[in-house]
């Protein structure tokens, strides 16, 4: 698949080919060197679900899964995962049934203009398999990458707490699965 | 048949919440068309002058670059101030981007470059070479006092003698507050995305808090009346931002035009700090009181910046001659024209500095003439607007105080300051009132039922994250006497029908109103249809006498009869009722608002001046709230907008450059959620038959009113410093 657009001119700079699975969906991507992960999955395979906040991993809005680890897709370069395995805010709902913490964000109202939303979950759910934070406090802190200008903080730590046991016994499952 | 209860006064779940939490919901630069180019936009390096030169050949020669836009070969725009003048426009000449060679404001737009690929736009950018004819410029209010000119706003005459009063006053308080420059930084960055259709007209996916303001806007800008159409599904934060159209729209139409193709503009966030903002201001005030703490005088005068074409007004001293009881209120309002952009409306603008003086001020005066700073507020207590002459329709401030400070524990406090220390800690209680208005304005909706029976309700507003699709939907339901499911809010296409622009705490009073009418003038178009039918069961039956349930119309005690409500849509073709609602005129004798009292705790260490706002209580008088789950959330993100305004935000300027400095999310300080402790929110019990028909005030800016003064005063109560200049930052507390 080239996905590199094909106008004059730009063709002359090269474009290198890479095998990435995103949302469990393995895809053969042709990459322009410069290309961020986040413009990748915006601008050239249209999963917009993962927000460009500030472009500078200053915002968090960008957090993606990746190989289960939670990262600021807009501060690294697609053609350096080759090979990865990429979870957005599109792969965390198994079907119709929303992602634990999914269903909590709604339930408590974790957000209210929603572009903040797909950052927080996924660095929510990467938080968890991290398996550090425990106390209100710890995850706080360890959420604080995660800029809300809403200021919908209570309601997104309130549901992160509901959902990090759910989270992580799915986690364990995948886990399981993967082996 | 089960008994129906009405959705409206329930906690509900978001209708949209499924979309924003699985990433479906889509905001305006995410829309893909088939072809589409992409705009960088290059901004000036100085802030006041003429562009002598742009050379714009080598990003031209950049291959995938189609066009590079200036104010040379732009296509034609309108040259009068009138077409620029949208529903938000502050009075003057409105800025017309790419209109002429003048440089107004440093980082304005100058050029527009539209190429196959962000990346490649925004390269090209970087190879544009400008050379400029610099003039001097002015951009600090605090050394150009000395061109101020009073307001072009509507302020009550002075009422009383305030000098005379204060004169006699037993005790004074005079003081000095400033508050600076802050930007409304929504995480989604402004964007248009412009579908240019075969025909010429365009569809314009744009960020914004008023489709039908921008369409006019363009109409007019560019002459293309009948040929433009706004959708904006989804916002991605506002606060203000989007109440004006910013130029990234009128820029991304005129490369849409330039090239018959489609195009997106974005701004990145840099650019996010290149249009309008809070302004920078200077509040002073004079309170005189009587020994026991009776309100004699006031004296409010602003001070703030404006451009030099626009001079930007909101309601910044108001407050002081409404919110107490008091004989002598002396209200003045300057402002200082600078080299810089207009100021715009930022949420709750004008109430959240100018409330924020008059709450510290009243602080001072509680300890200068030694009363509890609640007792001292209740004291002053009216139910009487004096700057209007009016009773207010409610105002159950006296309930939110008394509420507010149970939760809270107030009682428990002890006044002195710094006697409230925990171990290393400095811990201190503060606290103010809160005031907003509660406007209502003219709105219209349409209510249909589709083919499958299913209510669909219309208008065209915004939902910037306020739960509008959410409310309107419960609105729908109970008018309508539909289950939830039954009915879906459709707003954000300048195609429906008009509402005004979604700010100022008015979208549920007015366009809620609106959506009220036209499901009951629908309910009873549906019971006048089927009366039409000869021996029909219905006939004589009243609105009240019938119910839907499951798709039927029946009649509730004989529910047998019944009529599917496709069919009678099938008979009648669609049935469809458009309702407007215009202000009440039962408001005109009275005042309306809503009120808050906010009760916070601080705990500042002592070495290092951090502060740590760590609980908050604000208790809310608005009415009836309709959805008690995104209102209470409307509270606590106006609560977080209070402490980042008391404690993190400020755009700071360099004046040698006249321009932004921390123009970055690293730089420009909001809270993180580690600066955020708990937020308790009480609505507090409120009967209003007069403010409209729902009964219900808004909530999207009460919840800031007020905070960074509860925050300020708390950290008086804990050091014994009062920082009079915000936010206050550790080093103001060393």
């Amino acid at each position: 698949m080239s996905s590199t657009k094909d106008h004059s001119g730009v063709t002359t700079v090269a474009t290198y080919p890479i095998a990435i699975e995103i949302n469990g969906k393995p895809q053969q991507l042709d990459v322009h060197p410069w290309t961020t992960l986040l413009d990748l999955l915006r601008e050239q395979i249209g999963l917009t679900g993962t927000k460009k906040g500030c472009d500078h991993g200053q915002c968090g809005a960008c957090t993606v899964l990746l190989n289960g680890k939670r990262i600021n897709s807009c501060l690294t370069i697609a053609v350096m995962h080759d090979g990865a395995s990429l979870t957005t805010v599109e792969g965390l709902a198994s079907g119709d049934d929303l992602h634990p913490m999914q269903a909590a964000f709604v339930k408590h109202d974790a957000f209210q203009c929603g572009y903040c939303t797909p950052g927080q979950l996924c660095s929510a759910v990467g938080m968890t398999a991290e398996g550090r934070a425990e106390t209100s406090d710890e995850l706080r802190e360890h959420m604080s990458g995660n800029l809300c200008r809403c200021g919908a903080y209570p309601n997104i730590l309130s549901a992160i707490e509901e959902a990090m046991p759910a989270t992580r016994e799915q986690l364990e499952r995948d886990k399981g699965v993967s082996r | 048949m089960t008994v129906k209860t009405s959705p409206v006064g329930k906690p509900l779940d978001r209708v949209d919440g499924p979309m924003k939490v699985q990433g479906q919901a889509k905001y305006a630069g995410e829309f893909p068309l088939p072809g589409l180019l992409y705009g960088h936009i290059v901004n000036s390096t100085i802030a006041r002058g003429r562009i002598l030169h742009i050379d714009t050949r080598a990003a031209e020669a950049v291959p995938g670059i189609e066009a590079v836009l200036t104010h040379e070969n732009r296509p034609p725009i309108a040259s009068y101030d009138k077409p620029y003048e949208d529903d938000d426009a502050a009075d003057g000449s409105p800025f017309r981007p790419l209109f002429n060679d003048r440089i107004l404001y440093n980082s304005q737009p100058i050029a527009l470059v539209v190429g196959e690929s962000l990346e490649l736009a925004r390269y090209a950018a970087s190879l544009i070479k400008v050379e400029y004819q610099t003039e001097e410029h002015a951009t600090d209010l605090l050394t150009n006092l000395d061109q101020m000119s009073t307001a072009p706003a509507d302020l009550p005459g002075p009422r009383g003698d305030a000098k005379q009063a204060l004169n006699n006053a037993a005790v004074k308080v005079e003081v000095q507050y400033t508050t600076p420059v802050e930007h409304h930084n929504p995480m989604e960055p402004h964007a248009s995305t412009v579908h240019y259709l075969p025909d010429g007209t365009l569809e314009v996916y744009d960020k914004t808090q008023g489709v039908q303001n921008c369409m006019r806007y363009l109409e007019d800008v560019f002459d293309m009346e009948g040929q433009i159409r706004i959708l904006t599904p989804f916002v991605g934060g506002a606060f203000g931002s989007g109440l004006r159209p910013q130029h990234q729209l009128p820029l991304a139409v005129m490369a849409a035009l330039k090239l018959k193709r489609s195009v997106r503009v974005s701004f990145a966030r840099q650019q996010m700090f290149t249009f309008g903002y809070r302004p920078r201001s200077i509040q002073r005030l004079t309170m005189g009181a009587s020994s026991d703490g009776q309100l004699q005088a006031i004296y409010h005068q602003a001070i703030a910046q404006t451009s030099r074409f626009e001079d930007y007004t909101e309601q910044q001293v108001e407050w002081s001659g409404m919110l107490y009881k008091c004989p002598n209120v002396t209200l003045d309002y300057q402002l200082v024209p600078l080299d810089v952009y207009t100021p715009l409306d930022m949420r709750a603008p004008g109430g959240t500095i100018g409330v924020y003086a008059l709450e510290c001020a009243m602080d001072e005066l509680a300890y200068a003439a030694n009363i509890d700073p609640v007792e001292l507020r209740q004291k002053n207590f009216t139910d009487f607007n004096a700057n209007e002459g009016k009773p207010y329709s409610s105002k159950a401030l006296l309930e939110c105080y008394e509420q507010g400070a149970e939760r809270f524990g107030w009682s428990k406090r002890t006044m002195a300051p710094r006697s409230m220390q925990d171990g290393h800690q400095l811990i201190g209680w503060g606290m103010a009132t809160g005031m907003w208005e509660a406007m209502q304005m003219p709105a219209s909706a349409k209510a249909c039922i589709d083919a499958t029976g299913k209510l669909i309700v219309s208008s065209a507003t915004t939902d910037i994250g306020t739960g509008t699709y959410t409310v309107m939907t419960q609105i729908a339901a109970e008018a309508m006497g539909f289950p939830m499911d039954q009915v879906e809010f459709k707003l954000g296409d300048s195609n429906m029908a008009k509402a005004p622009l979604q700010g100022g705490s008015f979208t549920v009073s007015s366009v809620g109103s609106a959506v009220q009418k036209a499901c009951q003038e629908l309910r009873m178009k549906l019971l006048d249809t089927v009366q039409q039918t000869p021996a029909s069961p219905f006939s004589g039956k009243t609105p009240d006498e019938i119910d839907f349930a499951d798709g039927w119309l029946f009649i509730k005690d004989a529910p047998e009869q019944r009529v599917k409500l496709t069919d009678i849509a099938a008979e009648t073709g669609a049935l469809e009722v458009e309702a407007s609602v215009e202000p009440g005129e039962v408001r005109d004798g009275y005042a309306t608002g809503t009120h808050s009292a906010v009760f916070v705790e601080v705990k500042v260490d002592e070495d290092t001046g951090m502060v740590k706002v760590s609980r908050v209580v604000s208790a809310v008088a608005a009415g009836r709230v309709v959805n008690p789950k995104t209102a209470s959330n409307q509270i606590m993100g106006g609560v977080v907008w209070g402490v980042s305004q008391a404690l993190h935000e400020e755009t700071q300027m360099d004046h040698n450059l006249g321009r932004f400095m921390n123009h970055s999310l690293a730089e420009y300080h909001i809270p993180v959620q580690a600066d955020i402790g708990d937020i308790d929110v009480i609505f507090v019990e409120e009967h209003d038959e007069i403010v409209n028909a729902l009964g219900s005030k808004g909530v999207g800016e009460i919840g800031i009113v007020g905070v960074a003064a509860a925050v300020s005063n708390a950290i008086f109560h804990a050091t014994g410093k009062r920082v009079r200049d915000l936010p206050v930052t550790l080093d103001k507390l060393m």
